[in-house]
């Protein structure tokens, strides 16, 4: 298992630093527009959250809120006094406000960060790897075609209280658009072959020819300029994020497979 | 394994290159799965601004 445990060393490296770079993105361009988002959530009184239980509870307080008072931040560390501090959440434990919300949004930062690298790089073996930082940051590009690019033009970035179809189907719909996309490209890319790019380009526009689940109504608290700022957060900050994930999948492969040989197949 | 091509895991049979492989990438699935689209309501709120950040469908 020794090339399983290189893929495992490489993304493993590749998806901290990525997904530390995306959550310090993210604590400047999108998280501050969710925050703003949920005060107009907690002023319509609707709270969107599928799973929400009875409307009566959907004005009350929210442990996710923004407006709660910062004094939260950094009494609460474990699931009882997170619940303390918002007796109104029904919807399970949540990390309190501040520090601790911060934190476990960096900690999925990484954990996927590494889950995309393992993706990443296992995929790019099977098309001989990827050899440095500039062959990395095409990879990249790909990835966040894949992964951001087509599933966002059905499913465009949402805000907290903003409508939007049944989870399942839309959850569905993007994992089926990723699969199609990353087909596609993969096509186009690695088969010389008309028909079978043809294939491919088919196969990218597919999902969107059934189109993604639409909710019923577009009404919503949120102001048009906010969305749109966030749309652009969004893809702006998943772009940078596969671009430096490719580039240093590229930078660490060449070091693991750059030195002795004898040490390519005895390493890690 | 060529020297021309230069790889992570040299000198493994293709089945095995391409089952561990295969591992890897399911395993970053399962774990973007779990982190990002887990309907758990603890693990969703755990990662509710990142759900959105990413723009994974949420709620």
């Amino acid at each position: 298992m020794n090339l399983f445990r290189n893929v495992v060393f490489v993304a493993a490296i590749a998806g901290l630093v990525a997904g530390v770079v995306l959550a310090c993105m993210q604590a400047y361009a999108t998280v501050p527009l969710i925050l703003k988002a949920e005060v107009y959530e907690k002023a319509g009184g609707g709270h969107q959250h599928e799973h929400a239980a009875a409307p009566a509870n959907a004005a009350g307080g929210n442990a996710m809120s923004s407006a709660a008072p910062a004094a939260n931040s950094m009494s609460a560390a474990t699931p009882a006094s997170a619940e303390a501090a918002a007796p109104a959440e029904d919807e399970g434990w949540a990390p309190a406000d501040g520090l601790e919300r911060f934190a476990f949004s960096v900690l999925a930062n990484i954990v996927t960060g590494i889950g995309f690298a393992l993706v990443l790089v296992a995929v790019s073996e099977f098309a001989g790897g990827i050899g440095n930082w500039r062959q990395g940051v095409f990879w990249g590009l790909a990835g966040f075609a894949v992964f951001t690019l087509a599933p966002g033009l059905g499913l465009p970035p949402e805000l907290p209280a903003m409508p939007a179809a049944d989870l399942m189907q839309r959850q569905v719909w993007w994992w089926a658009t990723v699969l199609a996309t990353s087909a596609g490209l993969s096509l186009i890319a690695f088969r010389k072959s008309l028909p079978l790019a043809i294939l491919g380009v088919l196969l990218i526009v597919a999902p969107h020819i059934v189109g993604a689940p639409q909710p019923d109504s577009f009404e919503t608290p949120i102001p048009e300029g906010l969305h749109h700022q966030f749309v652009v957060a969004v893809t702006v900050t998943n772009l940078v994020f596969w671009l430096v994930l490719g580039a240093i999948v590229g930078v660490v492969r060449g070091r693991v497979t750059g030195t002795a040989t004898s040490l390519r197949d005895s390493f890690a | 394994m060529t020297t021309a091509s230069i790889s992570l895991g040299a000198s493994v049979s293709s089945q095995s290159r391409f089952m561990q492989l295969a591992l890897a990438a399911l395993l970053g699935i399962f774990v973007v799965g779990v982190v990002g689209f887990s309907h758990i309501d603890a693990v969703h709120n755990a990662a509710h601004d990142y759900r959105h950040s990413m723009a994974f469908p949420c709620h």
